[in-house]
C-alpha cells in the first residue's frame, strides 16, 4: 500500500464520521451543554465572591471539560462496534492505528474543538483577565486532544462490554491527572505574572507522545474487544 | 488473476466456554473453488469464519495464504479478503452511495458504485439511507459491496439469510462468477445452494 492511498483512507475515515455527526446534529449539543453547565453551576453553588470565582475559574473550566470529554468519549466506537463497520475497519490492507487515530482526530474536532470555542465566553463570566484566557485556551488547545487519545485506549477496551460507562470513568480519570496537573500550573502561572514555557512545554511533549503512542495500543485493544 | 491462489488451514482448533468446538481441521481450496461449511447451529461454524478472517486467534493451527502464513502477511492478506458476515457492517446514516464509497475508500476499487447496485438490483437507491432499506436489500447491497471492490477471497456467513430465491439465484451467480474468474468462496449456508457440484467442496463440522 502506497503511503498516499493510506492517506487517503485516513481522510475518508475523518470524512464519514464527520458526515455522521453531520447527520445527528441534535447530538453534538449535547457535551457542549453539559460542558455550560457544570460550569455555570459553581457560582451558584459558591457564591458570587468575584475574586474566588476568578482563582477557581480555570479550574473548574477544566475539570468540567475533563467530564465532557468522558461523556462523549463512550460513542467513539460504540455504534461501529454494533453494525460491524469495525470489522470491515480492521479488515483492510491499512494498519488498524491509523484508522484508529483517524477516528479520534475526528473525534476530537467535534468534541473538544467545541469546548474550546465556548471557553472565552465561559471565561469572561468568570471575570478572567483576556492575557490569562489566552493561556486557557492555549492549555485547552494542548490537553484536549490527548484527552480524546487517552481515553480512545479506554474505550476500545470497555466497548465489548455491555456496561462499560462507570468502568471507562474509572479507568480513564486518573491517567487525565498529569495533564490537569501541567493545564492548571500554567494558567496559575499566567495569572501571577509568571513564564509559563515549561508547562506549555511539557503539555506539548505529552500532546505528542500520546499522537505517536496511543493509537497502538488501541488498535490492539479493538482486535481483543473483537476476537 | 495471474498466480493461482489457495488458502490453506492445519491443525485449526477453536474452544469456545471450555468446549471444543472443533480440533485438528485441516482444508485446503484452491482458487476457482467454493469451500461450503456445513454443520448443526452452535458447531462454530460463525467461530470458523471469523478465524479464517483473522478476527479471531484459532487456539490451535495455522492458516496459510498462498503458501505464506496469515499471522505474518497481514496486510497482504486484508488487501485481498472480504467478509460478509451477520452484521452487514454499514452505516444506518449514510446513503447507499456513500457507504460504498467509504468501503471503495478502504479498498482497491473495482466495478464503479453504479455498476454494482444495477447488478444487484438497487440502482436508483443511491441517495436513499440505508436506515430504510429491508434487511434483504441490506444483503443485496452487502454483495454490491464485494462486487465494487477487488477481492479474491470472499468469506460469507449466511449470505442467503432474508434473500428471496430471485435474489439468492442472483447471488449465486455471482458466487460463480467470482470463482470461475479465479477467485476463493468459502461460506455457510443452511440452504441447499444451487451451486454446481463440481466446484464446490464441503466440510462438515459436528456438535
Amino acid at each position: 500500500m502506497t503511503s498516499h492511498s493510506l492517506f487517503s483512507a485516513f481522510l475518508s475515515v475523518v470524512r464519514r464520521d464527520l458526515l455522521l455527526a453531520y447527520r445527528h446534529r441534535s447530538e453534538l449539543v449535547n457535551p457542549l451543554a453539559f460542558f455550560v453547565m457544570v460550569v455555570s453551576m459553581f457560582p451558584l453553588a459558591v457564591g458570587a465572591d468575584v475574586e474566588l470565582l476568578r482563582r477557581i475559574a480555570p479550574g473548574v473550566i477544566w475539570v468540567a471539560a475533563l467530564l465532557a470529554s468522558l461523556l462523549s468519549m463512550d460513542a467513539i466506537f460504540r455504534s461501529d462496534f454494533e453494525d460491524g463497520s469495525l470489522e470491515l475497519m480492521v479488515m483492510t490492507p491499512h494498519p488498524l492505528s491509523v484508522l484508529v487515530l483517524a477516528k479520534v482526530v475526528a473525534h476530537w474536532l467535534l468534541s473538544g474543538m467545541p469546548l474550546l470555542l465556548i471557553t472565552p465566553l465561559l471565561a469572561l463570566m468568570f471575570d478572567i483577565d483576556v492575557d490569562v484566557i489566552w493561556v486557557l485556551l492555549l492549555t485547552l488547545l494542548l490537553g484536549t486532544p490527548v484527552l480524546s487519545l487517552i481515553g480512545a485506549i479506554a474505550v476500545a477496551l470497555t466497548v465489548g462490554l455491555r456496561k462499560g460507562g462507570v468502568l471507562l470513568a474509572i479507568l480513564v480519570l486518573p491517567l487525565y491527572v498529569p495533564v490537569l496537573i501541567f493545564a492548571s500550573a500554567a494558567v496559575d502561572s499566567a495569572a501571577s505574572g509568571l513564564p509559563i514555557s515549561g508547562q506549555l512545554y511539557m503539555m506539548s511533549a505529552i500532546l505528542f507522545l500520546a499522537i505517536t503512542l496511543t493509537p497502538w495500543p488501541t488498535a490492539a485493544a479493538l482486535k481483543m474487544s473483537l476476537g | 488473476m495471474n498466480t493461482p491462489l489457495f488458502f490453506e488451514a492445519r491443525q485449526l482448533a477453536c474452544i469456545r466456554d471450555d468446549r471444543v468446538l472443533f480440533s485438528g481441521l485441516d482444508f485446503e481450496v484452491n482458487g476457482g473453488q467454493v469451500l461450503l461449511i456445513e454443520g448443526p447451529n452452535g458447531s462454530g461454524k460463525t467461530s470458523l469464519l471469523r478465524i479464517l478472517t483473522g478476527l479471531r486467534n484459532p487456539d490451535d493451527g495455522e492458516l496459510f495464504w498462498c503458501g505464506s502464513a496469515v499471522s505474518e502477511l497481514e496486510a497482504a492478506f486484508y488487501q485481498d479478503v472480504a467478509y460478509v458476515g451477520h452484521m452487514n457492517g454499514m452505516k444506518d446514516d449514510l446513503s447507499v452511495e456513500e457507504n460504498l464509497k467509504f468501503a471503495q475508500a478502504l479498498a482497491i476499487a473495482a466495478l464503479g458504485i453504479d455498476d454494482s447496485l444495477r447488478k444487484v438490483g438497487l440502482d436508483g437507491y443511491q441517495t436513499t439511507s440505508i436506515r430504510f432499506l429491508s434487511a434483504g436489500q441490506r444483503r443485496r447491497l452487502a454483495l454490491a459491496r464485494l462486487l465494487c471492490t477487488r477481492k479474491h477471497l470472499w468469506i460469507l456467513d449466511e449470505p442467503f439469510t432474508s434473500l428471496d430465491k430471485a435474489s439468492i439465484k442472483m447471488f449465486e451467480n455471482y458466487i460463480e462468477d467470482h470463482v470461475a474468474e479465479g477467485g476463493i468462496v468459502i461460506m455457510t449456508s443452511h440452504h441447499d445452494t444451487g451451486l454446481p457440484s463440481k466446484i464446490v467442496k464441503k466440510i462438515e463440522l459436528q456438535s
